[in-house]
């Protein structure tokens, strides 16, 4: 009679549990203790800003929203305010929202990695430190009349005339504007076949739709700073 | 030393001790597990934990400093309410008392200050981690799509706190920001299309945001409610959810 050999299988249960009391509420109350002190030390020093009574007729020069609103008054330069105040906020907001539903690849999570995500990681890298470096221009490099100064210089209301701004003409700005958009949307796919299959045709062009966005903004601004142009698209209804 | 343990005896081994507290501190397994299940704050945690879900260099904290600094601010929040009337009269001679007379006012008005600046920084650095360790792929979509709307909440609640000192800085810097929703399509009266819907400055969505067609006494009055009532219900229910969620998704995300 043959008896099979029964072999133990061994399943490895991962238990690297440990006890949240003490472990991780020893650390909690040790943050919050911290954060605390950290709050008071700093407040017992630093006094919040206040300024005269508000005044209606008498605008501040430079009228600053506040400071983590600044990379959107930044993009006022660049842009109309229904695009910098309204609609680049919502996209932003909106393409955060998405995300998870866009990033289809199963690698990265739970633990850091840049290897296994580099297209996704670089990409919000890339916008997360544009927000910030958008507000530190706004917030220290910002004077009077929102004109630029390096932070060694002094905050003055005599500084050069800035040079005349220009529109690009109607037809190439629209052939522009669409030519950015049809190849950042086609030529992707095209080149990186694998990646469209794999994230199929809907997330692509969420997610390319999305990006082209964030790199038209930051192109368009260098547009502005490199070739004093001002609108792409100029109609009577709406400025890009 | 005996009469020490005797005293000991005496205060714990009765009926008002035992019922307020269910267990003992001696350190055992038992009253480890006891001490997070048989508490009601404490309880949002798990009995047990994931080890690297107790590391600082995974988590970074921030999530639960945010949650902190939110709390430190509702207590800092109510105590300056005594204090202060948002009638446009009275709003910025409020302020000036708690510099210079309130006791501790000063301090009071600082640590509530700086810590909407601090919270606004680690909502934002608690997002980056998340985003970093992947925390927002399945089954985690949803809570990530929660922590967006409480990243906007957090904006908004510093925002609208920061119109109420009603001086220079808060009012222009609203006049800048509120100035955008003119702006908006449609439904600004400055804003592209809007002529499609009839919007005037008397009508349009700046005018519901302020209550009327510039900064003044009902606009003060809706920062002032929204940033004490509305927007601090509507985040905690968030706030609630969100948390709820880190557990029934499997507690704080770790590899696989």
């Amino acid at each position: 009679m043959a008896v099979s050999e029964q072999r133990s299988v061994s399943v490895e249960i991962k238990d690297d549990k440990v006890f949240t009391w003490p472990n991780l509420v020893a650390k909690e109350f040790l943050a919050a203790i911290f954060v605390t002190v950290g709050l008071l030390v700093y407040s017992y020093f630093v006094d919040a800003p206040l300024r005269e009574l508000s005044n209606p007729g008498q605008a501040e020069n430079p009228a600053k929203a506040p400071w983590y609103f600044l990379g959107l008054q930044e993009a006022l330069v660049y842009f109309d305010p229904w695009f910098a105040g309204v609609v680049l906020p919502s996209i932003i907001v909106i393409g955060l929202i998405v995300i998870p539903y866009i990033d289809n690849n199963p690698k990265g999570n739970g633990y850091y990695t840049f290897r296994e995500r580099k297209f996704a990681v670089s990409t919000f890298m890339f916008g997360y430190i544009f927000w910030y470096i958008l507000i530190y221009i706004g917030t220290a490099l910002r004077g009077p009349f929102w004109s630029f100064f390096w932070p060694w210089e002094e905050w003055t209301h005599d500084f050069p005339t800035p040079p005349p701004l220009h529109n690009l003409p109607l037809p190439v700005g629209i052939a522009l504007l669409l030519g950015f958009y049809f190849f950042g949307l086609v030529v992707p796919a095209m080149v990186n076949r694998r990646f469209f299959n794999n994230i199929g045709v809907i997330r692509y062009v969420i997610t390319m739709g999305l990006m082209v966005t964030m790199f038209g903004t930051v192109l368009k601004m260098f547009l502005r700073l490199a070739f004093n142009i001002k609108y792409i698209i100029a109609t009577p209804w709406i400025n890009i | 030393m005996k009469s020490l343990q005797e005293l000991k005896r005496l205060i714990t081994e009765n009926e008002i001790w035992r019922s307020v507290f269910r267990h003992g501190y001696t350190d055992t397994p038992r009253n480890r597990v006891l001490q997070i299940i048989s508490n009601v704050w404490l309880h949002l945690h798990p009995a047990k934990v994931r080890e690297h879900g107790t590391k600082i260099r995974f988590t970074w904290c921030m999530g639960g400093i945010t949650f902190f600094i939110f709390l430190f601010e509702a207590l800092t929040g109510i105590l300056l309410m005594f204090y202060y009337t948002p009638d446009v009269n009275r709003a910025y001679a409020d302020i000036v008392d708690l510099m210079y007379v309130v006791p501790f006012g000063r301090f009071l008005r600082n640590s509530h200050r700086w810590g909407a600046h601090a919270m606004v920084i680690t909502v934002s650095i608690h997002m980056l981690r998340v985003f970093l360790t992947g925390s927002y792929k399945p089954p985690r979509q949803f809570n990530w799509v929660v922590g967006v709307f409480l990243l906007v909440l957090t904006f908004l609640l510093s925002f609208t706190g920061y119109l109420l000192p009603w001086d220079q800085l808060g009012y222009w810097a609203i006049t800048v920001g509120t100035n955008m929703a003119r702006a908006t399509p449609l439904l600004g009266h400055e804003g592209p299309f809007s002529y499609i819907l009839g919007m005037e400055a008397n009508n349009d969505i700046r005018f519901a945001l302020l209550g009327g067609t510039s900064i003044g006494a009902p606009a003060l009055l809706r920062a002032y409610v929204w940033h004490c009532i509305g927007i601090p219900v509507i985040a905690s229910a968030l706030m609630m959810v969100h948390f709820w969620r880190v557990r029934k998704d499997g507690g704080i995300s770790g590899p696989l």
